[in-house]
Order: C-alpha cells, then sequence, then structure tokens
C-alpha cells in the first residue's frame, strides 16, 4: 500500500466516520434524557436523504434551499415521531417505548416503500463536489474533504446550543433529573421535542451528504448507518456528543481500513460493528467518554 | 380439597378433549384443505413456538431479547444440514465444496430438529454468558448484535451453509402432526415449568430483580437458563421453519423475522401463554389475509396495483396502536383455565337464576 | 476452636466503604450476639441502608470484613449470603409485584429447594414433592401471618400494612438465621407499632432469629432493642444499650432538633 493510498483512505474514513457522528449524535442526546434507544433515527436518516433527491430532481430547487428544506422537514419528522409514539409512554416501562420505536422504525421504513418504492434512486451529485483534487499523486475528492467540514460546523454549532444556551441548559438538566427539572417549571416536552429536532436536523444533514457522497438512496438505506451510528454513540459513551462524534469517527476509520488492509475480511464488513459493540459493553459499559450511572438498591 | 381434586380431574378430562378435537380437525384439515389453508395452519403452530420462545425469555423473565431470528438460522441450518443426503448436499454445494462431517451426516426429521435446538441452546449459552450480564435495552441492542452476527457468518461460512445461495430442496418432513406434536410439547414443558416454583423465580428476576438475589436467587444462573430454554424452542421452531418452507437463505432470518415475533408476543400478551398461542393464531392469519392488499386487484373495474410494503406498514400500525392504548395485549398476564372458561359460559344460566344480584356479578 | 465459643452470629470489623471521594460508611465494627434483637440507628443519610447492602453482600467494603457464624463472608454475591442465612426487608417495599402473596412466599422457599429446575418438566417424582412442600409451606407462612385471604391478590394491590407483612414473611421463607429490618414501623400509627413490637418479639421466639433493625420511631427502637449503634456520616458515633445511649451527648448533639427522645 503507498503512501498515497492511504491518505486516500483516510479521507474516506474521515468522511464516513463523520457521518456516523452525526446520526450518533442524535442517538446520544435522546437516550441521555429519554434513556430510550431511538430506533427510528435512522430512518430520518433515510428521510433527509429523499427530500433533498426530491427537492432537487423534482422541484428543481438549488442544492443550498433544497438541503435546509430537507433539513427542517426531518426535523419535523423527528417531532412528531416523538410526540405520537413516544410521548404517551414517558411513564411507562422503558422497553415499551423501545417496541414503539422499532414500530415506527418499521412503519417509515415500509412507508418510504409504499411512497418512494423499492427502487434505488440514483442522486446527481453536482460536478465540482466529484471532480478530483490532485496533490502531487494523492487525488482526493472535494467531498472527502466538504463533508467532514460541515460535519465540524454542525457539532460546534450543537455544542454551542448544548453548552451556551437556555434551551441547552434545560437539556443538560433533564438528562440529570427529569423530574426536578419538571418541578423547576421548565417545559420539559417541549424541551424534549427541541432535542429529537435538533437529533434530526444532524441525521437529516447526514443523510443529505450520505446520498452526495455514495449517490444511491433507497427505503432501507438507513438501517446499516443507524445500527452503526448508535454503537458509535455507545462507543463513545452513551450521554456525551463529543463521545459520539468521536466514535463515529473510530467506527469508520475501523471500517474504511478493515476493507482496505484485510480484503478477505470485507463479507464481515458489516459484522464488525456489532462485535465491537458487545466487546465494548462488556469491557466498558459506559464508553469512552461516558458517565457511570449507578443503580439505587 | 375434595372439591380441588374434582376440579382438576374435570379439567385433565377438558385438556383431553379439546387435544382429541385438535387431533380430528388437523386430520380432517389434511385430507379436504388446500395446500394454502394447510400451509397457513402449519405457520400458526410454528409460530406459536417461536412465540413462546421468546416470551419466556422478555415475558416471564424480563430480558429483553431480539436474538430470535438469530437462533432461528441455527436450528433452520441445522436441522437442514441434517436431514439431506450426502448426495443433494453435494450437488448444491457449489461455490464450496461441503466439509467433513457435515458432508456425510444423515440424520431423520426428528433428530435433526432436536439436533437444531439442542446445539441453538448451546450456542446461546455462549452468548448468555457475555451477554446476559447486561439490562435492559442494552441486552436488547447485544442479542440483535449477535443476531446479526451469526447472520454474516453463516453467509461468509460456504463450506458449511453454502453460503448467500442458502440451502433448498429440503424435504418438506413438517406436516401438520410434526408441527402439532412440536408446539404441544413445548406447551407441555411451558406449563409445567412455569406453574411451578421455577415459573415464580423466572418472574420474581422480571419483577425486581434486586429483590430476587435477597430471595437468594442466584439471578444470573436463572436467567441464563430462561435465555437458553427460550434459544432451545426458537431453535426448534426455525428448524420446523426451514422444513415447511424447504427453502433457507441467510437473508430470510433478518429482523424483521423477529419483528412478527416480537408483535405476536406484545399482541397476545407479555407473559401469557395463553396471550402467545392466542397472538400467533390472530397474526398468522392476518399476516397472510394481509398479502391480498399487496396484490393487484380489480375494484368497479378499476385496476388496483398492488403496493409492496403495504402490509408491514399496516401491521407497524398495529403495532404502535397495541403498545401506545392497550400495552398489556390481548390477555396482559393471565392465562386460561377451564374455571373461568365455565364461568363464563355458565354465566347466562347464573344470571337467570338469582336475578337480583345479577347486576353485581357483571 | 469450636464455634460456641464465639457468642456472636455477625460481625463486621472495620469495615469501611467508599463511593468516588465519598466514604459513606467508615471504619464500622459492630457484635451482634445471637437471639438478640439490635437496632442501627441515626439521622437521614448517615449510612444506615448501606450497612444493611454490604451485609447482604450487594456492596463490597473497600476495607474489614463481615463474618456471619464465624465464616468470612465478605464479598459474597447476594444470593450466597442469603443461602447462609441472612435475610432482609427493604425501607421501601420491593415485593414482587405482579405476583400473588403465596407465589412470593414460594419465591424465598427457593432457595432451600434441592431439586434442578429440569427435573420438573420430566415430573421427577422428588421434585413434584418439593414443589408440594413448598407450597405448603408457604400456605402456613401466610396464614401465621394473617394474609391468608390475600393468597391469591397480587403484591402490589395488597394495603400498605399487608404488603409490609408480607415482606417479613416471605423474609422468613428463606429460613434465616439473622433477619435485617429496614424501618419496619415507617408509616405505621402507635398502636400498628405497638403490635409490631410484640410481632418482632414473636418471630425471634418461633423462628429463633437474631434481629437487626434500622428504625426512626424511636419507642420501637428502644423499646424491643437490646444493643445499639448510632450512625453518623458513616461513622458509628456510640453504642451501647437503649439507656446509655439516651444518655449520650454526641448522640442528642447527632439528633439535635429532632426531638426524637420525646416520645
Amino acid at each position: 500500500m503507498t503512501s498515497a493510498m492511504f491518505i486516500q483512505h483516510f479521507f474516506n474514513a474521515l468522511t464516513l466516520g463523520s457521518l456516523y457522528g452525526l446520526i450518533a449524535i442524535g442517538y446520544t442526546m435522546v437516550y441521555g434524557i429519554l434513556r430510550l434507544i431511538n430506533f427510528a433515527h435512522g430512518d430520518i436518516f433515510m428521510m433527509g436523504a429523499y427530500f433533498i433527491f426530491f427537492g432537487t430532481v423534482s422541484f428543481f430547487l438549488p442544492w443550498g434551499v433544497a438541503a435546509v428544506l430537507a433539513i427542517a422537514a426531518a426535523s419535523l419528522c423527528g417531532v412528531i415521531i416523538d410526540r405520537i409514539a413516544y410521548q404517551p409512554l414517558r411513564n411507562a416501562p422503558r422497553i415499551s417505548a423501545l417496541i414503539s420505536a422499532i414500530g415506527v422504525s418499521f412503519l417509515i421504513e415500509n412507508l418510504a416503500l409504499v411512497i418512494f418504492t423499492g427502487l434505488p434512486r440514483p442522486v446527481v451529485q453536482p460536478e465540482w463536489l466529484v471532480k478530483p483534487l490532485a496533490f502531487g499523486n494523492v487525488r482526493i475528492l472535494p467531498l472527502g474533504l466538504v463533508v467532514p467540514a460541515i460535519s465540524f460546523i454542525l457539532v460546534a454549532a450543537l455544542l454551542w446550543v448544548v453548552y451556551r444556551t437556555k434551551p441547552g441548559l434545560a437539556m443538560r438538566a433533564i438528562s440529570k433529573d427529569i423530574e426536578t427539572t419538571r418541578l423547576l417549571g421548565v417545559k420539559v416536552n417541549k424541551i424534549i421535542a427541541f432535542t429529537f429536532a435538533l437529533g434530526s436536523a444532524l441525521a437529516a444533514a447526514s443523510g443529505i451528504m450520505w446520498a452526495l457522497r455514495y449517490p444511491q438512496i433507497h427505503p432501507f438505506m438507513g438501517v446499516l448507518p443507524g445500527f452503526k451510528a448508535f454503537i458509535a454513540a455507545v462507543f463513545g459513551g452513551i450521554g456525551s456528543i463529543q463521545g459520539a462524534m468521536v466514535g463515529g469517527l473510530i467506527l469508520g476509520f475501523i471500517e474504511i481500513m478493515l476493507v482496505a488492509f484485510f480484503p478477505e475480511f470485507s463479507g464481515y464488513r458489516d459484522a464488525y460493528a456489532f462485535i465491537l459493540l458487545i466487546a465494548i459493553l462488556l469491557v466498558k459499559p459506559t464508553g469512552l467518554l461516558g458517565e457511570k450511572l449507578e443503580e439505587k438498591i | 380439597m375434595q372439591q380441588k381434586k374434582k376440579n382438576r380431574f374435570r379439567d385433565t378430562c377438558l385438556t383431553i378433549i379439546v387435544i382429541v378435537l385438535l387431533g380430528c380437525f388437523l386430520h380432517y384439515a389434511q385430507n379436504h384443505f388446500n395446500g394454502y389453508a394447510i400451509q397457513i395452519i402449519n405457520l400458526v403452530a410454528v409460530n406459536a413456538i417461536l412465540a413462546l420462545s421468546m416470551n419466556i425469555i422478555y415475558g416471564f423473565t424480563g430480558m429483553f431479547s431480539l436474538g430470535q431470528a438469530g437462533f432461528m438460522a441455527i436450528g433452520a441450518y441445522v436441522s437442514a444440514l441434517c436431514v439431506l443426503t450426502p448426495e443433494q448436499k453435494e450437488m448444491m454445494w457449489i461455490l464450496d465444496e461441503i466439509i467433513w462431517p457435515f458432508s456425510t451426516i444423515h440424520t431423520s426429521f426428528f433428530v435433526s430438529v432436536v439436533a437444531g435446538g439442542l446445539i441453538t441452546a448451546f450456542i446461546s449459552l455462549l452468548i448468555a454468558l457475555p451477554v446476559l450480564r447486561l439490562g435492559g435495552d442494552y441486552l436488547g441492542i447485544a442479542t440483535l448484535g449477535f443476531a446479526e452476527i451469526i447472520r454474516v457468518v453463516i453467509t461468509n461460512a460456504t463450506p458449511i451453509t453454502n453460503g448467500a445461495l442458502g440451502i433448498k430442496g429440503i424435504p418438506l418432513h413438517a406436516n401438520m402432526w410434526w408441527n402439532y406434536g412440536w408446539l404441544l410439547f413445548t406447551l407441555y414443558f411451558m406449563i409445567v415449568l412455569l406453574r411451578s416454583n421455577f415459573g415464580n423465580v423466572f418472574k420474581a428476576i422480571r419483577d425486581d430483580e434486586v429483590a430476587a438475589k435477597v430471595m437468594g436467587i442466584n439471578t444470573f444462573k436463572y436467567r441464563v437458563i430462561s435465555f437458553c430454554i427460550g434459544a432451545f424452542f426458537a431453535g426448534v421452531g426455525g428448524a420446523l421453519m426451514g422444513n415447511l418452507i424447504t427453502t433457507i437463505d441467510p437473508k430470510m432470518f433478518n429482523f424483521l423475522l423477529t419483528f412478527n415475533i416480537l408483535m405476536i408476543v406484545v399482541a397476545g400478551g407479555l407473559g401469557s401463554l395463553t396471550g402467545s398461542i392466542l397472538g400467533s393464531v390472530i397474526i398468522t392469519v392476518l399476516l397472510e389475509w394481509l398479502r391480498i392488499v399487496e396484490e393487484p386487484m380489480t375494484i368497479l373495474n378499476f385496476e388496483i396495483p398492488g403496493i409492496p410494503g403495504m402490509r408491514m406498514v399496516i401491521f407497524a400500525v398495529a403495532l404502535l396502536v397495541i403498545i401506545l392504548f392497550r400495552r398489556e395485549g390481548l390477555m396482559g398476564m393471565r392465562e386460561f383455565s377451564w374455571d373461568s372458561v365455565i364461568g363464563f359460559l355458565s354465566r347466562p344460566f347464573n344470571r337467570n337464576k338469582n336475578a337480583d344480584t345479577g347486576k353485581e356479578q357483571a | 476452636m469450636t464455634p460456641a465459643k464465639h457468642k456472636n452470629l455477625l460481625e463486621l470489623r472495620d469495615v469501611t466503604i467508599r463511593f468516588g471521594g465519598v466514604t459513606a460508611v467508615r471504619n464500622l465494627s459492630m457484635d451482634i450476639p445471637k437471639d438478640s434483637i439490635v437496632g442501627l440507628i441515626g439521622p437521614n443519610g448517615a449510612g444506615k441502608t448501606t450497612v444493611f447492602n454490604l451485609i447482604t453482600g450487594f456492596y463490597r467494603p473497600n476495607e474489614g470484613f463481615i463474618r456471619f457464624r464465624d465464616r468470612d463472608i465478605t464479598g459474597l454475591p447476594p444470593h450466597r449470603i442469603c443461602g447462609k442465612g441472612i435475610s432482609r426487608t427493604f425501607q421501601n417495599i420491593r415485593l414482587f409485584a405482579n405476583e400473588s402473596a403465596l407465589e412470593n412466599i414460594m419465591i424465598g422457599c427457593h432457595v432451600r429447594r434441592k431439586s434442578a429446575w429440569w427435573m420438573m418438566p420430566l415430573l421427577i417424582p422428588s421434585c413434584v414433592r418439593e414443589e408440594k412442600n413448598i407450597r405448603e409451606t408457604a400456605w402456613k407462612l401466610l396464614a401465621t401471618m394473617g394474609l391468608e385471604q390475600y393468597a391469591n391478590v397480587p403484591a402490589v394491590s395488597l394495603p400498605y400494612g399487608a404488603q409490609r407483612r408480607l415482606e417479613i414473611a416471605r423474609a422468613l421463607a428463606t429460613e434465616p438465621s439473622l433477619l435485617l429490618l429496614d424501618e419496619p414501623a415507617a408509616g405505621m400509627n402507635p398502636q400498628e407499632s405497638t403490635e409490631l413490637m410484640d410481632f418482632i418479639r414473636h418471630i425471634r421466639r418461633e423462628y429463633e432469629l437474631t434481629i437487626l433493625l434500622i428504625e426512626h420511631d424511636m419507642k420501637v427502637v428502644m423499646g424491643v432493642c437490646e444493643h445499639l449503634w448510632v450512625l453518623e456520616y458513616g461513622q458509628c458515633i456510640a453504642s451501647g444499650t437503649p439507656d446509655e445511649i439516651q444518655k449520650n451527648p454526641k448522640v442528642i448533639e447527632a439528633y439535635l432538633g429532632e426531638e426524637v427522645f420525646d416520645a
């Protein structure tokens, strides 16, 4: 393997990793607040991709406008899902909400199958994004630079919201103790909806960039990235935004490098993440940057 | 005491009558029903076994396991490998030659199903030892992960499993008698075990694991036991399923399969054996019936094309409705008993007998 | 060394446990004589329940050891400790909510069971017989506790007082020699707590128990306990007979303002 190839792999991994990271943030925020694995999150990612596809192809919108609209629509979907499927189950056993989430996920996937049909659709990439840039003998797609850059900007913006604004403060308070926060007069359901909106926006952004990078979309495209992103969130320490991003990057690197260096194992490409998950849960269930939760006896 | 014994005698008689009636029905169905109807009746039995296997793990012991499809895959593959003749296997394995000892094994159908169950139980034990230290949703995700790993391993272990091509032409051994025989055995096993104090121990772990530990229950051990029993019957169910549809491949054992079983268990009632049986009858029939919406149909000369995916949309909505509005499912944690049936049937008579107290009874 | 030489059923020696930076229990030593009723008191958050969790194996002490019947039980898992003969109740009642009163007690009987689970579906006679015995024992225990009427009622639907009694009955079903009661009189009126005192003495006689209890109701503590330990901020600040404790200035200071000794 030449160093040029390695650099190309590096940028591929960085792209994939930051896309995983963006999805993982949604998982980690919702889990941090509601202790709920939002199974439908991967499907929001898929919807982001479909929205941009229809925005650009059917309505001939410019990419920027379409992207903003797609993100807004996906956020709205996230909020609606929370309102319909999760909010009524706030006081139910946690697993009930999880089953509800699984139901929503199946609903969205199959609804997409019904509405958009199962046909994979090709996405037309803007030319300037896929015209390789040459640095000596290293050839990098502009996407390999643009995607990580946008991702990091988005994460920085999110961190600012969570740590520097009032709703962010409320979010952090809810994740510590939802009841006390409610008693302090915070409109908990609104903040939770806001959390879903933020998480869904990032997932949609990831879906849009995914559609640009791997230009084919289909109704079940969110399932595997969704799982992997959840694993990334666990890996980074569930509840931690920085952890989710780090976990996503690590997962992206493992995946790309595994295929690059051990092509004979590429059949196991989709299993490694689960092996990683089980290993993490057994060795350090709190993940890299997570906090420990003590069960009270 | 006298009354109790009399009741037990009565219940045993009634149960035997019902089993005989079921036998008569199956006999009649076999001779008079068409192949499609028989297939559905068979599927009901297999789904019931699978639902019971998930219910003991989740409904009775409180471990949210999403590994059912993986267990079924193991059972189905083991059974298929056992039941095919060496010649068939040699013909079918194109990508890689099948390796010894799988190339020479050839057993009867019954042995193949038992082997499927036992090997699934053994593998589930290996999975349980690390994974059952987790609780709640993490356990669900980890078992789901294992199911995926099993699937990927089966896809890649071509010398044993024929990889992505799957196994075709499994002889259709799983007739009604086998399927319902296994269902009765499963039911017997579950009823005897779960009605005993061991069943109480499982439920104690479900309700309050800390208190169960204080009561001297080795909760980890009993979680593992419950998990392995569930896996055994999931393996059996998978083996029967494979023999029923005669073709298996790794893609078949995806999360959707687990989702269907979860749906049956939740709809029937978590922690109710009766619920799982009722649930599997209703859901299986409903799922087949819903195939209509995916097929093209003509209403008043208008041709409506089939809508692929519509079935699962309706299905997912149904699950959501149940979990949002009737979380305890059909039966809650209640069980069928002859007392309640007789009480229900004799209600009109009682009402006439003491009309003045009728209101209170209702 | 004969066990008879040691009259203490349970011994804690210099037990310390820390959570993160907080020392929840520091250098606690206790000797609980056989057949006694003793108490552990102290203000809220003093670490009393933590001591119970240490004894029953939910926490492992960072330092020190715990001996039961002259055997080291430090660090054993909770179910093993129950098997050795220590049982407990919880401050916030922890019954098996969906199980009936009878089943709750039967679950307590499980720890003494000898047959294994797989014998049950095979209907092996010894196992079936044992099953029957467990059911009978549970019925008897239910009757002694006056809970017969609730036999088939799910524990969650029982009235509060019955739940408290059922929790004790369930603990007794494990055939303990040491019973730990965590605030048994919580939520009881004066008359009920007087009855409780008689009840505690009664079960000690009847089941040859040694009892350690945590209690805030000083009337109960002073009335029933033969020896007391006082915990404050995880440290034992006094121990002695109820009379000695009542006069101890340190204890009075710890409880200052709570006016618990008025009763």
